[in-house]
């Protein structure tokens, strides 16, 4: 009896660490930064973290909706540039192509949300019209999205933009900068969306099994379609962000963005089999790469470490999560 | 002579819950030993341990009289131990005799595989047993059935003497279990002993030699077939006697429900025409292949019209979504409920309310206590067995899944419901229930359509029975002059 109380403690703690393990990597890399660093535990170094987090979250929970679907959006960061200079040519004050530019930036930034929308509107068309496999279809578009945005730009950047366009990326409210409000906005809507709404269960359904969702009645195909509009919208909204933040939008920028999308999803445990996962995860997985990074960089780590560390942690958070579902 | 398999007092307990308390089983050479048991009764846990994939808490294996102890499923097969487990993997794109001798190919000149040899040795062992395969065919282009042989057939080329086949039958039609039985019974010719785990009583009266009963974890009773019937059987299997294996309680009403004209369906099914009445159970038998799944899917629009007619309560329906079905009052519980019915990362409430999400939200926004009502309702009307609605659904035993599907259809309100081999994978207790279920639905004025390739179920269940051969009706039988001779006659 002894024994299978020691091995029923032991798996306690194990499972304890594998349901709560993401949030006690975070908690415990921002005590170790604390106790090593002064200048971690800083209102300005945390919100630091936090601004810079605000577009990789952002991207992060756009491709959750995707990868619950049992999908992939490989084209957020050209259309992070896309948008970014698709906008940023309505929102600039230099000389421009666009009659009567600057436009108001409410204006230039609903029109950059359309692009972002028409991009993912075009890659869920091709998935779950034409049954091309997500990856093709995104890789694809991940292709033709930065190509068009070298030739809308010229191959140029987009610079003097609106102050008004720039409140987006440097504007602040009540000490905070405008880039986390719109990171929290963004996600509490989508955990709303997820856990509360018909659609959310719909994008849980047809992850879990698309075959079931469409013999229960389910519009699987426009589920599909409608989680890379909304995936390509948010790329938008950071692509946005991004190029308000920095003052021009660079035909280059958001370059392999994708990959730290992915992995925030992939640490906050969304499982890449569909349907299975959670906003906050993917919320705490993108600040878990936030702190990491924003640690290494304090600590005067050179980048190209940071890029191996970070893929560590990648491979480990995905091996917990097996480990996790085998058990189950 | 030693029994070739002898099992005594075997246990395993998980966290403390046995699983099974006492396993006896004792194989004799050259039989076909039923191994039966509803869900729960132990025998997962028994052939895990038999074929060294889980480790015992006590008891005794002995292969030929001598004690052994297995610590992997390739160390049961050295010792001659083989299982064909319920779900195949083969290598699709390789060659038969490639697959029966992955990993152990013979190699020739600088290790080039030896490909003659291989063929030749697959080929002799195929045709030594009759199984009428050719060794180079690629696996892809084999059947379910034949992919079970070539299963078997690696089996023997490890030169095993028992052979398990864990519910072979569970996705083969009846004319392709026929050639699985042929192998079994030249198998057995052979001296092979094989273990039969099946829920089909029909067919373990049919092939096997004799009988070990497992209920909640234990030893119930061991026989000879020929000194047993099936009502005995039962028993033993459920643990109580169950007067009838079937409900029927419904009487067909003269009220046309479901009327169909001509209809084609996907993979050439045409010319089918037949009307299900108010309260009627409409049977639909034929081989696998003969469409009988097409016209389910037809009728619920999973595939596109080819042409014909479907009227329901006299009216032309044009069903071109499941959603346009359901809104007829169209209900489909399919035939693989893991493949189409369940979102197995679900919990209980979330399958029972997938089909009826509208009905538990407002304006798009679900509500908490309209899904947990709905799924309350449904757990109590069918007695499903779950602990909470919470509960993943994966967990459920196969019988309680079924319901779960059956659940989320009631919810929908339907006045027709599709059943696809409605029993597949479900032990005799909970088949009893179904059948309930099937005959209530009936009793209030339901139409039922079921697909089923067991006779049995037929016979037992449907007032009539439309018979199709090639994706072409052959026959209708009225409940009166059903047997399994007519509808197997008129299917082949």
């Amino acid at each position: 009896m002894d024994v299978t109380k020691t091995g029923a403690g032991g798996q306690g703690a194990v499972q304890l660490i594998q349901k709560y393990g993401i949030i006690l990597a975070l908690l415990l890399c921002c005590a170790v930064l604390t106790v090593i660093s002064d200048n971690f535990l800083t209102m300005r170094n945390i919100l630091n973290v936090l601004r810079q987090t605000s577009i990789n979250g952002i991207l992060a929970i756009g491709m959750t909706f995707v990868i619950l679907t049992r999908g992939i959006d490989l084209s957020v960061g050209s259309v992070v540039a896309l948008a970014g200079v698709v906008a940023a040519s309505f929102a600039t004050t230099s000389a421009s192509f666009i009659p009567g530019a600057p436009w108001p930036a409410a204006a230039a930034i609903l029109i950059g949300v359309l692009v972002g929308m028409a991009c993912g509107g075009v890659s869920g068309v091709f998935v779950s019209r034409f049954g091309v496999p997500a990856f093709v279809a995104t890789l694809g578009m991940l292709s033709a999205a930065r190509g068009l945005t070298l030739l809308y730009s010229g191959g140029r950047p987009i610079p003097a933009l609106t102050p008004e366009f720039r409140w987006i990326g440097t504007g602040s409210a009540f000490g905070i900068p405008i880039p986390i409000f719109l990171l929290l906005g963004v996600f509490v809507v989508a955990h709303l969306v997820l856990t509360q709404t018909r659609f959310g269960r719909h994008v849980y359904a047809v992850g879990g099994n698309p075959h079931a969702a469409k013999v229960s009645g389910l519009p699987v195909m426009r589920i599909r379609l409608m989680v890379y509009v909304i995936s390509g919208a948010l790329a938008a909204l950071a692509g946005m962000i991004l190029a308000a933040r920095t003052g021009s939008a660079l035909p280059q920028a958001g370059t392999a963005y994708e990959l730290d999308a992915i992995a925030a999803v992939v640490i906050g445990g969304t499982s890449l089999a569909g349907g299975v996962g959670r906003v906050s995860g993917t919320l705490i997985g993108a600040l878990l790469i936030g702190v990491v990074n924003n640690g290494l960089d304090l600590l005067g780590v050179e980048s190209y470490y940071q890029q191996v560390i970070k893929g560590a942690l990648i491979v480990a958070a995905v091996m917990l999560d097996r480990s996790r579902n085998k058990q189950e | 002579m030693q029994p070739v398999l002898d099992v005594e007092n075997l246990r395993k307990s998980f966290s403390g819950v046995p699983a099974l308390r006492n396993g006896r089983f004792r194989l004799e050479h050259g039989s076909v030993h039923a191994l039966c048991g509803g869900n729960g009764a132990g025998k997962s846990t028994f052939l895990t341990i038999v074929m060294g994939i889980q480790a015992r808490d006590g008891g005794t294996i002995s292969r030929n009289g001598k004690p052994v102890s297995f610590t992997s499923p390739a160390d049961a097969l050295a010792n001659g131990i083989a299982m064909v487990e319920q779900e195949l993997s083969p290598v699709p794109a390789m060659s038969v005799a490639e697959n029966i001798w992955l990993g152990r190919e013979p190699v020739g000149f600088l290790g080039r595989i030896d490909f003659a040899t291989m063929n030749k040795r697959s080929q002799d062992l195929l045709d030594g047993f009759g199984f009428g395969i050719r060794a180079e065919t690629l696996m892809m282009d084999l059947t379910v059935a034949q992919t079970q042989l070539v299963e078997i057939a690696k089996a023997l080329s490890f030169d095993a003497e028992v052979i398990i086949l864990d519910e072979p039958t569970s996705a083969l039609g009846e004319a392709e279990a026929e050639q699985l039985f042929r192998a079994i019974r030249a198998l057995r010719e052979n001296g092979r002993a094989v273990i039969y785990v099946s829920h089909r009583l029909s067919e373990i009266f049919s092939i096997c030699d004799s009988y070990t009963v497992f209920r909640d974890g234990e030893f119930v009773q061991d026989g000879a077939i020929s000194d047993i019937d099936k009502e005995e059987l039962i028993r033993l299997i459920v643990g109580r006697s169950l007067n009838e294996e079937f409900v029927k309680e419904n009487t067909p009403g003269t009220e046309k429900v479901l009327e169909v004209e001509a209809l084609s369906a996907d993979r050439g099914v045409s010319g089918i025409g037949f009307t299900a009445h108010k309260g009627e159970i409409l049977g639909i038998y034929g081989l696998m292949g003969s469409g009988r799944t097409e016209i389910l899917d037809r009728l619920f629009g999973l595939s596109t019209t080819h042409g014909g007619q479907i009227r329901i309560g006299g009216t032309e329906a044009r069903i071109l979504s499941p959603k346009d079905a359901i809104a007829l009052g169209i209900a489909y519980v399919t035939e693989d409920r893991k493949g189409s019915g369940l979102v197995l990362s679900g919990s209980v409430r979330d399958n029972l309310c997938l089909t009826t999400l509208e009905r538990v939200s407002n304006l798009g926004v679900m509500s908490a206590a309209r899904e947990r009502e709905a799924a309350a309702r449904m757990i109590g009307e069918l007695s499903i067995k779950t602990a909470s609605d919470a509960l993943g659904v994966s967990s459920l035993s196969g019988g309680n899944q079924q319901k779960v599907v059956l659940g989320k259809w009631f919810l929908t309100a339907p006045r027709i419901l599709l059943l696809d081999e409605p029993t597949r994978g479900v032990d005799v207790g909970a088949k009893r229930e179904i059948y309930r279920v099937m005959s209530d639905f009936a009793r209030a004025g339901g139409t039922v359509l079921m697909v089923s390739s067991e006779t049995d179920e037929l016979l037992g269940m449907a007032d009539r029975v439309i018979v199709l051969k090639d994706g072409r009706m052959t026959g209708e039988l009225g409940r009166s002059e059903l047997s399994a001779e007519k509808l197997l006659h008129l299917a082949v």
